[in-house]
């Protein structure tokens, strides 16, 4: 990418400032320009306040989420049942507080999965390039052929319905994007001064990827596993409300929601609050990716 | 008596940012006269090419700011137009050419479009009578088949070329001051001197003035009458170029002609002036010059020299020289 | 322009040689018996032995692959194993609904995506800008299911002006267009947004401002069409989100497509019908991202004359 003139100007300026900046500790540089973010600050906070839910819902609850109660079923929120209650008389706000959990391990494992699997990839493909890189990246490009969800929908028809199975499916989505995204940041590293004479001086390949090249590429590592989170949770969400994913009657956002398509007319509140949970969760991962994008590399586009 | 075109009175161009502000140029006065080429020479970092952009109001989308000063052109003062009185100058009374020829053309559309949009937008004629035009400013800048470069797309020229289209468009409006900032430093030798041969011949067949940014005195001795040398934003040196070469005053400006590579001078090694240009934090009390300044003494150090002339058109900002002429 | 042409042609020919592979292997990676599972759980051995030698399993693998091919070719898909019917017929009038659909949604959401991110690169840091960010950022975090149930809640169950689902007249093409363009227009506003943010740093844009043109002409002279290259690659790349985004919204709108056609046949172990979208969502994923190249090669000088 070319070099802004804004920032031309502002070198011919300050000729030292980038190595000032060098200089300063890197996580303080970070947290200068982040602190600025503060829709990123605020959906930072959400996320923590995500994460305590998920660990302590079972206890908070002010409902057996599982419980069924015969008596209340359908109900509109109300004092005792702040989102209302199901088909089945559940209550839904401790449904969603329960299943804060699925959605967010969902989410990250299969992240996590996709990302160490595809950042190995990038790794050997970038560094090591000729064959092996031809043959890495044409299957990211035939995995990229199965439009979107598509390749996940079609991983579940031969393993099955079922959550592990959506985390597998999500995982096997996400590999060939940290690929892409490492091999790319491998090349550009790899050709750098520094790596350069590293090998002059003698260091093992594995070494030089593990110690010079790895470090390079964390900051869009980091980046794009926060903006994969938000879409992963949505995916899986997705396919849960297409019944491939979470079965009733666990408490998963999307099948939640799906179990609600049948009230739509008499009790909205079923649809509208799992929906809800699901996208103030998705929305928070988004404007925290954005925040880390801006504040960390600048260089990665949406 | 020549008259004066362009008069810069204390101009003040700060770049503000969250931490610091940064006198980008500070206290920077001069003129150019009718015909005449001016050279403004120094490192990068020195404030030069701020000073072009800030004559053409140009900053807006850095965070530069013109805080203060005058720039007199025509007898009125650039400051006080409005942004559209300021578009009726750009590009018409004074234009400007840039030092990347290889991306100062929009690579999507034609040539001849690009030479024509501007002579419609100033000169008000019709496509046939710009394309007209377009088609004798190519020629006059030398591009062979002018015709067919009218429709060719930029990445078919190479940088040179390209130079010349930036040259043709730039003297499409007959501007009355061509700013070139940096017009050769991205081509190759052999045809740097081309298109330095051309700017002087367009120089003397025309009475546009030329305001040349560069950091190569060569192409100060080939191009200008006079020249300034700034250092860290300010003024440190004014002379003709005569005057210059023959009798440098301020260490600078040695310092940078003795780095000038001279045929059939056979030194050991070139010398180049040690250490860097001061960061905005560690900008010194007192001469600005003064931690590189192989001259350097106690009131250096303390006191902020001011620009004094030591003779006639010839001025600089310097103790040394001052005490030289109290002796 | 004929070179590059061919060029991408022929490129597309190993991806779709893949695909064909991955979808042809489909049937053999579902764990367990094929045959069986087709035959049904029910069946005797005689049924499971004549199953498997009715879908060509008892042949040596790359000769199954060739039979497979050559039916392709043929237009033969196989057969339903719920209807009985030729998997080409069950597709055939589901194709039509969903192209449509898609072909409205990505319509709308490049118009207002386009929008959207020119008002936002122009305004840039004002409120317009942050205005236009945050419904980006919205659209692109709203689950698409939610959405769809939200507007039918609105536009059909309260104010009964569209219809809540099925296929009877154009209305029924509204909700489940705005719904399934929303993420698209939202992805394509950001886009658009830096793209155009990144022309307007260039060199070029500088050096029409040194001719004098004011601000807004040089967006519309000479940056909306440079900033539009990138876009246009990246739209094609958001027609797959369509694509697979179609199977959520048909299944929302009881919409008569392709998508739900999908879940149907996943839900039944529908596998011939599964095999034949796959191949077919994959395929037209291909073939429209091979439209776009050509565009890109149009759009660009550089490519369009070499």
């Amino acid at each position: 990418m070319q070099k802004t003139k804004e920032l031309e100007i502002m070198e011919e300026v300050l000729p030292q400032s980038y190595e000032k900046t060098v200089g300063k500790s890197p996580a303080k540089e970070f947290w200068k320009k982040f602190k600025k973010q503060k829709l990123a600050l605020i959906a930072g906070v959400f996320i923590i306040f995500l994460i305590v839910i998920s660990i302590i819902g079972p206890f908070i609850a002010p409902f057996d989420f599982a419980k069924a109660d015969y008596k209340q079923t359908l109900q509109g929120p109300s004092w005792d049942h702040w989102a209302g209650t199901d088909a089945f008389g559940r209550d839904i706000f401790s449904r969603i507080i329960v299943g804060t959990k699925i959605s967010l391990l969902v989410g990250f494992i299969s992240v996590f999965a996709g990302a160490v699997i595809g950042t190995i990839l990038g790794l050997i493909s970038g560094f090591y390039g000729k064959w092996i890189d031809s043959i890495i990246m044409r299957f990211c490009d035939v995995l990229f052929a199965f439009p979107g969800i598509l390749l996940e929908i079609g991983i579940i028809a031969i393993l099955g319905p079922g959550l592990e199975n959506v985390v597998v499916a999500v995982a096997i989505f996400t590999i060939p994007m940290f690929a892409r995204i490492v091999r790319s940041n491998t090349l550009m590293l790899k050709s750098s001064l520094y790596v350069e004479a590293t090998k002059s001086l003698g260091a093992k390949n594995f070494r030089i990827i593990w110690r010079h090249i790895f470090p390079g590429a964390i900051s869009s590592i980091i980046v794009y596993f926060t903006m994969r989170l938000g879409t992963s949770i949505l995916t899986a969400a997705s396919l849960s409300f297409l019944g491939l994913g979470a079965q009733p009657p666990s408490p998963e956002w999307g099948a939640m929601l799906s179990a609600g398509r049948d009230y739509l007319g008499s009790a909205p509140h079923i649809t509208i609050f799992p929906g809800m949970a699901i996208m103030l969760t998705v929305l928070a991962f988004n404007l925290f990716g954005d925040g880390l994008r801006d504040a960390l590399d600048p260089k990665i586009k949406d | 008596m020549v008259s004066k075109l362009l008069e810069v009175t204390d101009l003040e161009t700060h770049f503000i940012s969250d931490d610091a502000t940064v006198k980008a140029v500070d206290n920077v006065s001069f003129y150019i006269n009718n015909a005449e080429t001016l050279g403004i020479v120094g490192e990068s970092g020195c404030g030069k090419s701020v000073t072009s952009l800030s004559i053409m109001r140009l900053l807006k989308n850095t965070p530069g700011k013109i805080v203060g000063g005058e720039i007199t052109f025509l007898d009125q003062n650039l400051l006080n137009l409005s942004e559209k009185e300021m578009r009726a100058v750009r590009g018409n009374q004074i234009a400007m050419i840039f030092q990347e020829p290889m991306t100062s053309l929009n690579p999507v559309y034609k040539i001849g479009r690009q030479i024509e949009e501007g002579i419609r937008l100033h000169l008000k004629l019709d496509k046939a009578a710009a394309k007209a035009r377009a088609l004798e400013m190519l020629e006059l800048v030398g591009i062979p088949r002018a015709k067919d470069i009218l429709n060719e797309y930029p990445y078919q020229l190479s940088g040179g070329m390209r130079q010349r289209v930036m040259i043709a468009m730039a003297m499409s409006c007959v501007p009355k001051l061509l700013i070139a900032d940096e017009p050769t430093t991205a081509l190759d030798v052999t045809i740097q001197a081309q298109i330095l041969d051309l700017m002087r011949d367009l120089r003397k067949n025309s009475d546009t003035s030329i305001l040349m940014i560069t950091h190569d005195l060569g192409v100060v001795a080939e191009m200008c009458d006079r020249v300034i040398v700034m250092y860290a934003g300010q003024i440190v040196e004014e002379a003709s170029v005569l005057e210059l070469f023959e009798n440098p005053q301020h260490p600078y400006t040695k310092g940078l002609i003795n780095s000038i590579p001279k045929l059939g001078n056979y030194t050991e090694r070139l010398d180049s002036i040690p250490g860097n240009v001061p960061t905005p934090e560690n900008m010194p009390t007192g001469c600005r010059f003064a931690p590189r300044c192989s001259f350097v003494m106690k009131q250096c150090l303390s006191e902020a020299p001011m620009l004094k002339g030591v003779q006639e058109n010839h001025s600089c900002r310097c103790w040394l020289s001052e005490v030289e002429k109290n002796d | 322009m004929l070179q590059y042409l061919l060029r991408r042609l022929l490129g597309m020919i190993p991806i779709l040689f893949i695909v064909t592979i991955i979808v042809f292997l489909f049937v053999h990676l579902i764990p367990g018996d094929a045959a069986r599972l087709v035959a049904g759980p029910d069946a005797n051995k005689e049924t499971i032995e004549l199953v498997r030698k009715d879908l060509g399993l008892d042949k040596p693998i790359h000769e199954q692959y060739f039979t497979f091919i050559g039916n392709l070719l043929k237009g033969d898909l196989g057969t339903s194993l719920k209807t009985h019917k030729p998997v080409f017929d069950e597709l055939a009038g589901r194709f039509i609904p969903t192209f449509w659909l898609t072909f409205w949604s990505m319509l709308w959401a490049c118009i207002v995506g386009i929008l959207i991110g020119i008002v936002s690169a122009v305004k840039r840091n004002k409120w317009q800008d942050y205005t236009g960010m945050l419904i980006a950022v919205v659209g692109i975090s709203i689950p698409s299911f939610w959405l769809g149930l939200l507007l039918m809640q609105l536009f059909s169950v309260k104010l009964g002006w569209l219809p809540t689902g099925g296929l009877e007249d154009w209305r029924g093409y509204i909700l489940p267009s705005i719904t399934l363009g929303t993420g698209v227009a939202a992805i394509i506003a950001r886009f658009s947004r830096s793209s155009l943010m990144d022309v307007l740093k260039e060199d070029y844009i500088r050096t029409g401002r040194a001719k004098g043109f004011a601000e807004n002409s040089l967006v519309k002279r000479h940056a909306i069409k440079n900033a539009m290259i990138p876009v246009i690659t990246m739209t094609g790349l958001q027609f797959g989100f369509l694509l697979g985004g179609s199977v959520v919204t048909e299944t929302v709108f009881s919409f008569p497509g392709l998508g739900r056609l999908l879940i149907d046949a996943i839900a039944t172990r529908d596998y011939p019908i599964i095999q034949a979208e796959i191949l077919l969502f994959s395929v037209e994923f291909i073939l429209i991202n091979l439209v776009v190249d050509l565009m890109y090669g149009f759009l660009n000088p550089q490519i369009r004359y070499s």
